[in-house]
């Protein structure tokens, strides 16, 4: 799905939990996230940790949609 | 000559422990032949034994890889099997990828011989493939006995030091490894002949396949991000609540596209996730945690994006064909396109 949107010229983050699969795919943004049932959460944290958390991880995305990358890249920061 | 000793690795449900409940479950190892094992002796009659058996849950696995790898080369050392055998995996996608990454390590960390089996389109086949031989199976479980049928007289061979041949022949994925051989015919003759073929119109087979590689260059990165509008699209199956385009939980045969006007917030009230791939009690919860509208409506708020598009884009991400989230993908592309926006986060449980 990443491949063929980036097909049409958008710039696309891939956020997803199982990285290896994320490159064999051929995603070129990559953030990688917390768990395949809660990527972007975390049950164990309280409400409002938990959304700081979410946060932290769709700035980094967002922030690596704004980086030129000449091949995948995984943003691990 | 003693039996040739099997330890088997399965996941949590062939295991019998449960289902995506229980994904989350580290490895144990039990004695003797579980589940799938069972058909597995049945098909080595008295030539091996399935002595112990692995079981892990599959969301350990693709979560804690290095520890789970660690773990379980630890508990196959102790066993110190003549064979090991990872699945069938069929299509399931964190199945084949922990089938197929573990026998990879068995197999070059303990020098021990390792075979798996998984679907076509499993991700753990393009993943390791070129690292050991993957028996091709169908994509359901409902095709065990072809799959033990064909992988137990090849794992017999690898386990026995026997010349293993090409993967037309064995019934595995091709692993790119060229082997000399004399042909009846020189080089001239073949091509002739192939090429005669060709202007009849009849089936040749090259003997130089192209490799296929489907890539797409990285788009150029946004300028302003402050000005950008950003769409949300996720293969972890968000829907409002009731799934009203009854999206599949497996399988999915389409997509849906949804209204976020006037939402500032997922919650269990709202929205429910379609995915029957992976637990759903967080996901249903909180959605947010799949599908982050809370957090970039603040950041649309705070003026850090220029707006997040008023639609998401979802499918459900479970055993679905590739050639299906294409067809998915590029409709999706086109609407994003035609909406104005500048760029994508994609969601992947």
């Amino acid at each position: 799905m990443v491949k063929e949107i980036e097909r049409t010229g958008l710039p696309v983050v891939h956020m997803c939990t199982v990285v290896p699969i994320s490159l064999t795919v051929g995603a070129n943004r990559i953030v990688p996230t917390v768990a395949i049932p809660y990527p972007l959460g975390n049950p164990t944290l309280g409400a409002e940790e938990e959304k700081k958390l979410r946060e932290r991880l769709v700035r980094r995305a967002l922030n690596s949609l704004t980086q030129p990358v000449d091949s995948q890249t995984v943003f691990e920061k | 000559m003693s039996k040739i000793r099997v330890l088997h690795y399965i996941n949590q449900f062939f295991g019998g422990i449960g289902g995506e409940e229980k994904a989350d479950v580290p490895p144990s190892l039990r004695e003797g032949k579980v589940g799938p094992g069972m058909a597995i002796q049945g098909a080595f009659r008295d030539e091996a034994e399935v002595v112990s058996t692995i079981i892990c849950g599959d969301s350990y696995f693709n979560e804690n890889l290095d520890e789970a790898k660690a773990q379980i080369l630890q508990m196959v050392k102790d066993v110190n099997p003549d064979l090991f055998i990872a699945g069938p995996a069929f299509n399931a996608g964190r199945y084949g990828v922990a089938c197929a990454t573990i026998a990879a390590a068995v197999k070059e960390e303990l020098g021990i011989p390792a075979i798996t089996a998984m679907y076509e389109e499993n991700p753990g086949v393009d993943l390791f493939r070129k690292q050991l031989e993957i028996v091709k199976t169908a994509n359901s479980a409902a095709g065990m006995r072809d799959a033990v049928n064909n992988l137990v007289p090849l794992a017999l061979k690898l386990a026995r030091g026997e010349e293993v041949l090409g993967p037309e022949e064995e019934g595995y994925f091709p692993r790119g490894i060229r082997v000399n051989y004399f042909a009846e015919e020189r080089g001239s003759a073949r091509a002739v002949d192939m090429l005669l073929k060709k202007i009849k119109g009849e089936d040749f087979e090259t003997e130089y396949p192209m490799p296929v590689f489907d890539r797409v260059d990285p788009a150029a990165p946004l300028k302003d991000l402050a000005s950008a509008t950003i769409a949300l699209v996720t293969s972890g199956g968000i829907v409002p609540k009731g799934n009203p385009d009854h999206i599949e939980s497996s399988n999915a045969s389409k997509y849906g596209s949804y209204s976020l006007e006037g939402f500032n917030d997922l919650t269990s009230e709202t929205h429910e996730t379609a995915h029957g791939g992976y637990d759903p009690v967080y996901a249903n919860q909180d959605p947010d945690r799949v599908l982050p509208v809370d957090v970039l409506r603040e950041m649309e708020a705070a003026g850090e994006i220029g707006k997040l598009h008023n639609m998401f884009y979802t499918t459900v991400g479970n055993g679905t064909a590739v050639a299906s989230a294409k067809k998915f993908a590029s409709e999706i592309a086109q609407k994003l396109l035609s909406a104005g926006v500048d760029a994508v986060i994609l969601t992947s449980t």
